[in-house]
C-alpha cells in the first residue's frame, strides 16, 4: 500500500454521518469548504436514521423523508461522504487513523474536525438479560431495519426514556405484537415533560404520532424488569415489578433500553474536555459547539443526550462556525433544545432498584463472561480490569463501564488507541507513513 | 505504634511474592501500595515465565525461578500453562546460536530440544516458510501477572501480611511514612516500586519502553511463545531503541505481540515509528498476523541496570541506611524473578542456607553508577 495514495486532507472533517453530523457537514460545504464525513455504517442517517432495506418500511414516512432531505442537502453541498468507515486512532494533532471496509488503514488530515459520533444504548445487568431473545431496544429496531421479521412475535419493551416509544411503535408497524412498555419513571416524574411538551408544536405532534399508533399496547409507567425468564434455554417472558408487585409477561423478544450514553470517545482520545454524566461522559462546548480544543467541535448526543432537533441545530452552528460564518440566529432555539434535553435527563433518571437488578451470577461483561459477583469483588474500574477482564474485550468496555458508572459508581479509564478493534496490518499501514508527513 | 519485621513498598509481583515467602516463613509483614495492587509494570508485560542466558547470574536466577513456578499450583485465575519457548533461527548463523545456547542450558540443567525447519514448521505452521529452525524451551510458562500478584497477595495475607493502601512518602531507617501521617515502624524496609525511584532517588535504574499489542480470540493460530533468536543476538542488546519479533498465545486464545525496547522516552504515549516497526517484525516472521484484530495497544516501563541484573538485598552502597532492602530492576524478567527473588531475599533476611547465591544481585555492585547519576541528575 502506498502511503501517499492513503492521506486524504480535509478542510473540515465531520466523523459520524446521523443528523448532527449531517447537518454540519452540509452547512460546511454550503459555505465553500472541502468537507468530508466519515461514518462507521454502510448508510449515512446514524441511529436514529438508520436506512432501511425493507423495502415495506419505507413507507413510514415521517423520519424516513426528513433522513432522505438530509442526505440529498449533503450530496448537494459538495461534501464527500465515505462509509464503512471508523476512526481508531488520532496520532497528533489534525491527524486522524481511519479503518475502511474493515480492512484499510487511511490518513485523514484536517483543519477543523466535527465529532458528530452519536450515542449507544446504555445496557443494565439482571438476571437473564444475556438470553437470546434478549436485546437492546435501538438494536432489535435496527435488525428490524436490517430485514428481521418480528411479524407476529409477543415483544416486551422494557427500559426507559422516549426511544422506547419510538421503538415499540415501529416494531408494531413491523407487525409485532408490543404485549408490554414498560417504563421505570413514574407516571408523575412526567408529567413535567408532557407540559413541556404541549408548548412545543413539533414534539407534540411526534408524541401524538406515536401515541395513535401505540393504541392499544399495554403501557405501564413506573414499572422495571427484574428478571428474563427462560424456559428450557428459550425466552419465554419478562418479570417486572412496581416496586411493589411483580409480574411475569409471557412473549418471544424482550427489547431493553435504559436511555442513553453519549459516544465520547473520539472526543476524549481528542483531548477535549469532558464532563461526567450518571451513566457516562459528555463533551464540554461553548454555544458555538467548539470543544476545549480549539480546532474541535463536537454536535450532538455525546455533548450530552437531547435529541433530533438539538442535533440538527447543533450541526448547523458548528459547520456555520467552521466556515467562519454567523450563527448566533440559531443559538436561543438550540439553547431551547438543549433545555429539552436536560428535561428529558431528569424525567428519565433511572431509579435506585436498578443498580441491584444483577444476581450474584449475572454476566456483567458479556465480551469477557465476568460476572457481576467477580466485578462487585474488585476496588475499582482498574482492578476489575486487571483481575476479571471486565472491559478488556472487543467492545472495549462500551457496554459494561456504562453499566459499573450507574451500578457500582465507577469511573472507567481513560480511551486508548485503537478505539475499535483494528487488523494489524491497518495499523502498519497508518502509521508507517507518520516520517514523511509529521 | 505499629511494629513489623519487614515493610514492603510496592504489591507489584514482586512486592507480592516477597511479601508471601516472607510472611510464610513467620515474620511479621506489611505491604503499603498505593494504586491498583499489580496495577504497575505487573499490568504492562506479557508474564513470559523464562530461562535467559545473557549472562551466568541470569541464567541461574531464571533456571531457579522457572523450577519454584513450576511447583506452584495455582489457581485458574492465574492462566499457568507451559506453552513452552521457541528461539526461532531466522538463518544458518542464528541456526548456530541454537546449539551453543542448547548447551548453555544443558549445563544449567535446562532442558531444551533443537527444532530443524521442518520441525518448526510443523509446531508453528503460521510462521513464514524457509526459517532455518528453532530451539523449544518446552518447560518455559506464561501467566497473567496481575492474577499471580493477587494470588500471591492473598496468600501473603493467609500467613498473616498486612495490607495497608497510601502513598509512602519517606521511607528508611526502620520506617514508613505514608501521606496522611501514619508512620510504620519495621527493623527492614524493603522497595519493591518498579520504576518509581522517589523513595530512594539513588537506585541506579533507567526506564526501558516496550509496546505491546493484544489481539481479539485466534485459538490455535500460536502455540508456543515464539522469540527471534535475533532478540539475544543483536536487537536488544545495543543501547538503542529496538524491536523484536515475539508473540504469545494467552489461555484466552488471544495473541501477544511484541516487543520494543527504548531508552528515553518518559511518556506513555504510543510511538509510532517503534510501533510500526514491531508489527512490521511481526508480520515478517508471521505473515498471517496482518490479518488478525488488536484490541489494545499500551505501553510499560522496564526499570534496567547497566548489568541487567536486578538489584536485591541491603542497599548498601546506595544509601548508607542498614535497614533500607531493594527488589528492583528487573528489566521485564521480573514475572520470571519473582518467586526465586522472593525467596533469596527471605533467605538472606532470615539467615537461612540458599539454593544459590545472591552475591551478583546485591545493590552495592552498581554503587556510583553511571547510569544512576545520569538518570536522576
Amino acid at each position: 500500500m502506498s502511503a501517499a495514495n492513503d492521506i486524504t486532507h480535509a478542510d473540515v472533517l465531520v466523523v459520524g454521518a446521523g443528523p448532527a453530523g449531517l447537518a454540519a457537514a452540509t452547512a460546511a460545504a454550503r459555505h465553500g469548504c472541502d468537507v468530508h464525513v466519515l461514518d462507521d455504517n454502510l448508510a449515512p442517517g446514524g441511529q436514529i436514521w438508520r436506512a432501511s432495506s425493507v423495502a415495506a418500511n419505507t413507507q413510514s414516512t415521517q423520519p424516513m423523508s426528513s433522513r432522505e432531505k438530509a442526505i440529498a442537502a449533503l450530496h448537494a453541498s459538495g461534501a464527500t461522504l465515505h462509509c464503512a468507515t471508523r476512526v481508531f486512532a488520532a496520532p497528533a494533532n489534525n491527524v486522524v487513523d481511519v479503518l475502511e471496509q474493515d480492512e484499510h488503514g487511511l490518513r485523514y488530515t484536517y483543519r477543523t474536525l466535527i465529532v458528530a459520533t452519536g450515542a449507544r444504548e446504555l445496557m443494565l445487568p439482571f438476571p437473564g438479560w444475556t438470553l437470546p431473545g434478549v436485546l437492546g431496544a435501538g438494536g432489535l429496531q435496527a435488525l428490524v431495519r436490517a430485514g428481521y421479521s418480528v411479524a407476529g412475535k409477543r415483544v416486551a419493551v422494557v427500559g426507559t426514556g422516549p426511544l422506547l416509544i419510538a421503538v415499540a411503535a415501529h416494531l408494531q408497524e413491523a407487525g409485532a405484537r408490543v404485549v408490554l412498555l414498560a417504563e421505570q419513571a413514574g407516571l408523575r416524574t412526567m408529567l413535567p415533560l408532557a407540559a413541556s411538551m404541549l408548548l412545543r408544536f413539533t414534539k407534540l405532534r411526534q408524541g401524538l404520532h406515536y401515541a395513535a399508533r401505540l393504541r392499544g399496547t399495554p403501557v405501564r409507567m413506573g414499572w422495571w424488569p427484574v428478571e428474563a425468564i427462560a424456559d428450557r434455554g428459550v425466552l419465554a417472558g419478562v418479570r417486572i415489578t412496581n416496586g411493589s408487585e411483580t409480574r411475569t409477561i409471557d412473549c418471544d423478544l424482550v427489547a431493553t433500553g435504559f436511555h442513553l450514553v453519549p459516544n465520547s470517545e473520539l472526543a476524549e482520545l481528542l483531548g477535549c474536555a469532558l464532563a461526567a454524566t450518571p451513566v457516562g461522559r459528555r463533551v464540554l462546548v461553548d454555544t458555538y459547539q467548539r470543544t476545549t480544543r480549539a480546532d474541535v467541535f463536537c454536535v450532538g448526543e455525546p455533548t450530552g443526550i437531547a435529541g433530533l432537533d438539538a442535533a440538527l441545530l447543533q450541526g448547523e452552528i458548528a459547520g456555520l462556525t467552521a466556515a467562519g460564518q454567523p450563527s448566533t440566529h440559531l443559538h436561543a432555539r438550540a439553547a431551547a433544545e438543549r433545555a429539552f434535553g436536560k428535561m428529558l435527563d431528569r424525567t428519565f433518571r433511572l431509579r435506585k432498584a436498578l443498580r441491584t437488578l444483577a444476581a450474584e451470577d449475572t454476566i456483567l461483561c458479556r465480551c469477557e463472561d465476568a460476572s457481576f459477583a467477580q466485578v462487585k469483588a474488585c476496588a475499582g474500574w482498574t482492578e476489575a480490569k486487571l483481575q476479571t477482564r471486565c472491559g478488556m474485550g472487543p467492545c472495549q468496555g462500551r457496554i459494561c463501564g456504562p453499566a459499573t458508572r450507574v451500578v457500582f459508581g465507577w469511573e472507567p479509564a481513560s480511551v486508548r488507541p485503537p478505539l475499535v478493534p483494528v487488523p494489524l496490518h491497518a495499523l502498519i499501514s497508518s502509521t508507517s507513513h507518520h516520517e514523511e508527513n509529521l | 505504634m505499629h511494629r513489623y519485621d519487614l515493610i514492603i513498598v510496592g504489591a507489584g509481583i514482586i512486592g507480592a511474592a516477597v511479601a508471601r515467602e516472607c510472611a510464610r516463613s513467620g515474620l511479621r509483614v506489611a505491604i503499603v501500595e498505593a494504586g491498583t495492587p499489580g496495577g504497575g509494570i505487573t499490568a504492562a508485560g506479557m508474564g513470559h515465565v523464562v530461562v535467559m542466558d545473557d549472562s551466568p547470574a541470569q541464567l541461574a536466577l531464571t533456571a531457579f525461578s522457572r523450577g519454584l513456578w513450576r511447583e506452584e499450583s495455582f489457581p485458574v485465575s492465574v492462566e499457568y500453562a507451559s506453552p513452552g519457548t521457541i528461539w526461532i533461527a531466522a538463518d544458518e548463523e542464528e541456526m548456530a546460536e541454537v546449539f551453543t545456547k542448547k548447551e548453555t542450558y544443558a549445563r544449567a540443567g535446562v532442558h531444551s530440544q533443537v527444532l530443524s525447519a521442518p520441525a518448526l514448521a510443523a509446531l508453528e505452521p503460521n510462521l513464514r516458510a524457509g526459517l532455518a529452525g528453532g530451539l523449544l524451551v518446552p518447560e518455559d510458562g506464561v501467566m497473567y501477572p496481575p492474577a499471580a500478584a493477587a494470588y500471591f497477595l492473598r496468600q501473603a495475607k493467609e500467613w498473616g501480611a498486612e495490607m495497608i493502601a497510601g502513598r509512602a512518602a519517606r521511607a528508611g531507617e526502620g520506617s514508613v511514612s505514608l501521606d496522611g501521617g501514619l508512620r510504620l515502624t519495621a527493623r527492614f524496609v524493603l522497595l519493591a516500586t518498579g520504576m518509581d525511584c522517589a523513595l530512594l532517588p539513588a537506585m541506579p535504574l533507567r526506564m526501558r519502553k516496550g509496546h505491546l499489542v493484544i489481539t481479539d480470540r485466534y485459538p490455535g493460530f500460536v502455540s508456543h511463545q515464539l522469540v527471534e533468536l535475533g532478540y539475544l543476538k543483536s536487537a536488544h542488546k545495543v543501547a538503542g531503541d529496538s524491536v523484536a519479533f515475539n508473540v504469545q498465545p494467552r489461555q484466552t486464545g488471544q495473541l501477544l505481540i511484541g516487543s520494543s525496547r527504548q531508552y528515553g522516552s518518559d511518556t506513555v504515549a504510543i510511538n509510532q515509528e517503534i510501533l510500526t516497526r514491531m508489527l512490521q517484525r511481526a508480520e515478517h516472521y508471521m505473515p498471517g498476523l496482518g490479518a488478525v484484530s488488536a484490541l489494545r495497544i499500551w505501553t510499560g516501563f522496564r526499570a534496567a541496570t547497566e548489568d541487567k541484573l536486578p538489584l536485591l538485598g541491603p542497599a548498601e552502597g546506595l544509601s548508607d541506611d542498614p535497614t533500607l532492602w531493594l527488589a528492583v530492576g528487573f528489566e521485564g524478567l521480573g514475572y520470571t524473578h519473582a518467586p526465586g527473588a522472593a525467596r533469596l531475599l527471605a533467605d538472606r533476611l532470615l539467615g537461612r542456607a540458599s539454593a544459590m547465591e545472591l552475591e551478583p544481585f546485591l545493590p552495592a555492585r552498581l554503587k556510583g553508577s553511571a547510569a544512576g547519576k545520569a538518570l536522576h541528575a
